[in-house]
């Protein structure tokens, strides 16, 4: 669940997102992939006390509204973990494939 | 007096700086952990867009270049463990797969324990949270998680029973997990409400209702369910003694209990780089090779009898830092850390493959991204469309105005209730009968539009 803490209608550049049940996990994760943005000029995520989950993520942009950058850093870090766990797969078939060909190697 | 004023060139048309690329001790800032005899330096990761944008150079991440860069190595796999190296990936990245394998990959573990007869010396909650810790060999994917209000049936629950005694007379007898019998039919303890043969021909409830037996469905029909290793010690019995008790297992995360946790553990180091800032001969190569607890020098012969000392096994540094210690010898060896290079080793406890759990805790962060990004959905982003907009008719009768407003009250969070009554009432007493729009979602109060019929 999300709510935006302060947001003014005037200006969409800025705005502060709490996030509930929420921890470093993805909360580092974002804020990493929005530093990579060009768009963005601040960017940096807090956890008010440690026994709520809850995560704000801060954002403020160089004009684009906060929320469009936000969601196309999740949009960014979906395609990374995408390409990593495809990357890990075909990694993993390489490593049991040359195993075997090992194995029928070594064998008479 | 004349100053010599000697002309100034711009930092990037330095005759050895390569253009658009970064001097080579910046990059070695930026891509290095420098671990000097006291503390590592350079430990943050300069990873946002703008960060050299002085020296002409890019530092946003483009998709193109991570897809380009980025390499998995698998070192070791086996059906218990596996060493594997993730190289171009951020450690923020790399912590958040840890902390998901750690604490929110689901597995089976047992929760509730129904004690029939415990006569040993390992009192029943002992007996309860050292069950619980015994991992099971079932793949969790094939199972929904309960909830309190669920009924506990095939498909959220797996039974197992546990009924050993030690006789009089004989030695003690030790309780293993491999007597922790599956029930692929449920429970069979019958509910304590149940009146006895109220009625032969139908089965009595038990604390379970299993609709089907388990080891009908296809997964379980060929492979049985039980713990993973069959030598747990669970209890030890004396003579006379017996524990009889039916356990339960349900789906859970590792966030809630450390039992549900599929990975005895995960981690990851960052490759250590060592470097050999000078050439070291003779007997200071020997010194040096004999320092190391690990072994990662070597003595090179270069001809002459002369003996050189080299780098052999970087990546079995443990960075104990032997090596620079002592007067001068960390002008000779350099100990770095190469900030996007993971040596990631996963652990698991036997439930499901370790690389079938690397693949999920990828997936996991990848559905959390998508949940986070379904909540932007069109209200969050209005700027431009047109917000709906509610027509408020406002008659001349008190009581209606009164009425109306008081549903809005309710409706409108943060808006000033009173404002409204006044400028309402202003407007009416000034212009007659309106029309008045408020803008429902607005977290200010705006008259937009005033009409009269």
């Amino acid at each position: 669940m999300i709510t935006v803490l302060t947001r003014s209608y005037q200006d969409q550049s800025q705005a502060t997102f709490s996030l509930t049940d929420e921890d470093h996990t993805l909360a580092n994760s974002l804020r990493f992939t929005l530093n990579q943005d060009p768009r963005v000029t601040f960017c940096g995520y807090s956890i008010p006390h440690p026994s709520d989950a809850r995560v704000n993520i801060r954002v403020q942009t160089t004009g684009d509204p906060a929320s469009e950058v936000l969601k196309d850093s999740c949009q960014d870090l979906m395609l990374i973990c995408q390409h990593v766990r495809s990357t890990f797969d075909q990694a993993v078939v390489e490593f049991k494939n040359k195993k075997g060909l090992d194995a029928m190697n070594i064998g008479p | 007096m004349e100053e010599k004023k000697t002309p100034k060139i711009p930092v990037w048309d330095l005759p050895d700086v390569p253009k658009g690329k970064l001097p080579p001790h910046l990059e070695l800032q930026r891509t290095r952990v420098l671990c000097t005899s006291d503390a590592p330096t350079h430990t943050e990761n300069i990873r946002y867009s703008g960060a050299y944008a002085s020296m002409g150079v890019d530092n946003s991440l483009r998709l193109g270049h991570f897809r380009d860069n980025f390499r998995v190595e698998v070192i070791r796999l086996t059906e218990d463990d596996m060493e594997f190296d993730m190289i171009g990936i951020d450690a923020a990245l790399a912590n958040a797969f840890r902390r998901i394998l750690i604490a929110e990959l689901p597995t089976m573990a047992i929760e509730k324990v129904l004690i029939a007869n415990n006569t040993s010396v390992i009192q029943d909650e002992v007996l309860a949270h050292r069950l619980g810790l015994v991992p099971l060999r079932v793949d969790p994917r094939l199972f929904e998680y309960m909830s309190e209000n669920d009924v506990p049936n095939e498909k959220n629950t797996i039974v197992f029973k546990l009924h050993s005694r030690c006789e009089r007379g004989s030695s003690r007898v030790k309780v293993l997990s491999n007597e922790l019998q599956w029930l692929p039919r449920g429970s069979e303890f019958t509910l304590s409400t149940e009146k006895p043969a109220a009625d032969p021909t139908s089965r009595p409830r038990t604390y379970t209702s299993f609709n089907c037996s388990q080891d009908s469905l296809p997964d379980f029909s060929n492979n049985p369910i039980g713990p993973k290793h069959d030598d747990i010690i669970i209890a030890k019995l004396g003579p006379g003694q017996e524990i009889e008790l039916e356990a339960h297992a349900v789906k859970g995360m590792g966030k809630t209990h450390a039992k549900w946790s599929p990975v005895a553990t995960a981690w990851y180091r960052m490759l250590p780089e060592v470097v050999l800032l000078q050439e070291i001969e003779g007997e200071k190569a020997e010194e040096l090779v004999k320092k190391c607890p690990v072994k990662v020098f070597d003595i090179e012969d270069i001809g002459k009898g002369r003996k050189r000392a080299t780098v052999a096994r970087p990546r079995s540094c443990t960075l104990c830092r032997e090596c620079i210690r002592g007067d001068d010898w960390d002008k000779h060896v350099a100990l770095r850390r190469v900030k996007d290079h993971f040596i990631f080793t996963i652990e698991s406890t036997g439930a499901l493959n370790p690389e079938v759990l690397f693949t999920e805790a990828v997936k996991i962060l990848e559905d959390k991204c998508e949940r986070l990004s379904a909540l932007f959905s069109p209200h969050l982003l209005k700027q431009k469309t047109e917000s709906p907009k509610v027509p408020i008719f406002v008659t001349s009768g008190d009581l209606r105005i009164g009425a109306f407003f008081f549903e809005i009250r309710f409706f409108l969070k943060r808006l000033h209730f009173e404002f409204i009554f006044i400028l309402v009432g202003t407007c009416k007493l000034l212009m007659g009968l309106e029309t008045i729009m408020i803008d429902f979602y607005a977290g200010e109060c705006q008259i937009l539009q005033l009409a009269s019929e």
